[in-house]
């Protein structure tokens, strides 16, 4: 690790939080005019154009898995297979992410099977000044 | 006073990686003047669609090959829908009156490889770790959502490489003349499932290029027997959709552009007799039988199955062979596919030709979103 680097790892997207005490959360906008979540920031509300309605909201841990493709052509030097999914969280949000802790199977994959979300180093990925950087991933879930 | 295509005319897609892009994209441009005996001294505008070298003056530097006249000149770059969407600028400088006759040219020059990408420049690669970004992924996303609400299989995505790949075994200027039939098109190699390689498009050169002239000019030029009226020209940008940031949304922009299309040319889609619609992938072109009202939603399976969208089928889809075996050189398919519904408007289309075309409408989307709808007609 070069002298650079943070101290602590970085989250791999702005709108995931990580706070110094406390679990990982992802944190959206919801606005207050016609309830739309949003990732990432935006000037005023893309659904209704209200403005100054946006405000922070936390993400749900839980949803339901939308759709889903297995990836086995990918950029040079990305492991292969693994499973693009896109999840409707509970609440509002909607994520792409890995889905891990199945096998990459049309068979085994259920549309709409519950799933969770869970927050881990980004696959030993490193920026240029040697930071480490936790993401999310989706993994079915068992309840 | 309605609009016409007069001239019109493709270069045969493939690979040329020794040529330059606006040398690709005067071939082009002199085919379609050649096609109806003008000359770029005759030209008003031109308007020049290209994406990959999007800061280039690629239409400055394609002029300085077939003649600088002095002409105004627009550089547009609109994703996938670049094409067509200079040939809707070159549409409406002659609708609104400003110019009598003018050249829309769309010219890519492509690598190998996939597009696409998860991310942006900041922090670390996303792609493999937030999903996949891939062209064939996010493609396959969007026919596994068919798929959720309508059980659509696998084997009915494959049957539109099939039929694509048939039909462009009639089109000399598609990049492949080649039969797949359905074993081969499931066994190609899996890229992002459900779709294989051979229901990927295929990254080619190519340009198209096309005249259009007021009616006053086409009359005084005599040119009105193979002209072709331009009947509708809709562009849309992607309408909100709640999954939107991380789907990108191919249905809603269609399907408002088909909308307004169809009003604006006071048709229907039963009165339409071939389509050439966004074949990017196979996943794609079920999705949008729906998309553009060729069928009720829920039946675009069945309707792959049923031959209706083949050639000699109630409305031929994507007789050129489609962007999945014709090629896709991602700035000139937009001309490109007005060049095909023209060609059996005209009723050119050789082997291929669609019996009795009368009325033809082309469709192509770039990711982001942008969607250009045309509905164009035979005028004799």
């Amino acid at each position: 690790m070069s002298d650079s680097a943070a101290a602590r790892p970085l989250p791999v997207v702005d709108y995931l939080k990580l706070p110094e005490n406390g679990e990982p959360y992802l944190e959206g906008l919801r606005c207050q005019a016609c309830s739309a979540v949003f990732l990432g920031r935006r000037q005023v509300c893309s659904k209704c154009s209200a403005r100054g309605r946006l405000e922070p909201v936390q993400l749900a841990r839980t949803g339901t898995l939308y759709v889903f493709s297995i990836v086995y052509r990918s950029f040079p030097g990305i492991a292969v297979p693994y499973v693009s999914a896109i999840v409707d969280l509970d609440g509002g949000g909607t994520l792409k992410g890995n889905l891990i802790g199945v096998e990459p199977d049309p068979a085994k994959i259920a549309l709409g099977m519950p799933v969770e979300v869970v927050f881990g180093d980004a696959l030993g990925r490193k920026d240029k000044e040697g930071n480490s950087y936790i993401s999310y991933f989706f993994q079915p879930r068992r309840d | 006073m309605d609009v016409y295509v007069i001239g019109i005319d493709m270069i045969k897609f493939g690979r040329f990686p020794e040529r330059s892009v606006p040398d690709l994209g005067a071939e082009a441009a002199l085919l379609a003047l050649d096609d109806c005996g003008l000359s770029i001294q005759d030209i008003e505008a031109l308007y020049c669609g290209n994406l990959g070298q999007a800061d280039a003056m690629v239409g400055q530097r394609l002029l300085q090959q077939i003649g600088q006249t002095g002409i105004p000149v627009v550089n547009c770059a609109n994703a996938c829908a670049t094409g067509a969407t200079a040939f809707r600028e070159a549409w409406m400088s002659v609708k609104a009156g400003v110019n009598d006759l003018v050249l829309a040219v769309g010219v890519e020059q492509m690598g190998k490889g996939l597009l696409g990408g998860t991310g942006g420049r900041r922090g670390i690669p996303k792609e493999g770790l937030l999903g996949s970004g891939t062209m064939p992924c996010v493609f396959a996303e969007a026919g596994m959502e068919h798929s959720r609400k309508y059980g659509t299989t696998f084997e009915q995505f494959a049957k539109v490489s099939v039929k694509n790949h048939h039909h462009s075994t009639m089109n000399p200027k598609a990049m492949y003349q080649l039969e797949t039939p359905l074993e081969m098109v499931i066994n190609a190699e899996m890229i992002s499932y459900p779709n294989t390689k051979l229901m990927c498009s295929v990254n080619v050169d190519g340009s198209a290029a096309a005249v259009l002239a007021s009616e006053k000019k086409v009359r005084e030029l005599g040119l009105m027997k193979r002209a072709v009226r331009v009947r509708a020209s809709v562009l849309t940008s992607d309408p909100w959709q709640e999954r939107d940031l991380v789907m990108p949304d191919v249905n809603s922009c269609t399907r408002l552009a088909a909308k307004k299309a169809y009003e604006m040319a006071g048709v229907g889609a039963q009165d339409i007799d071939l389509v050439e619609l966004h074949d990017c992938f196979a996943t794609a072109e079920i999705l949008h039988y729906e998309n553009l009202g060729l069928c009720a939603d829920g039946e675009a399976g069945a309707m792959i199955d049923s031959g209706a969208t083949a050639l000699g089928g109630k409305i031929p889809v994507n007789v050129s062979g489609g962007l999945l075996s014709k090629g896709h050189p991602l700035g000139a398919t937009g001309i490109a596919n007005i060049y095909e519904v023209s060609t059996h408007l005209r009723g050119e289309a050789g082997a291929r030709q669609v019996a009795d075309a009368r009325l033809g409408l082309t469709h192509v989307i770039g990711l982001g979103s942008a969607c250009a709808v045309h509905i164009l007609e035979k005028v004799s």
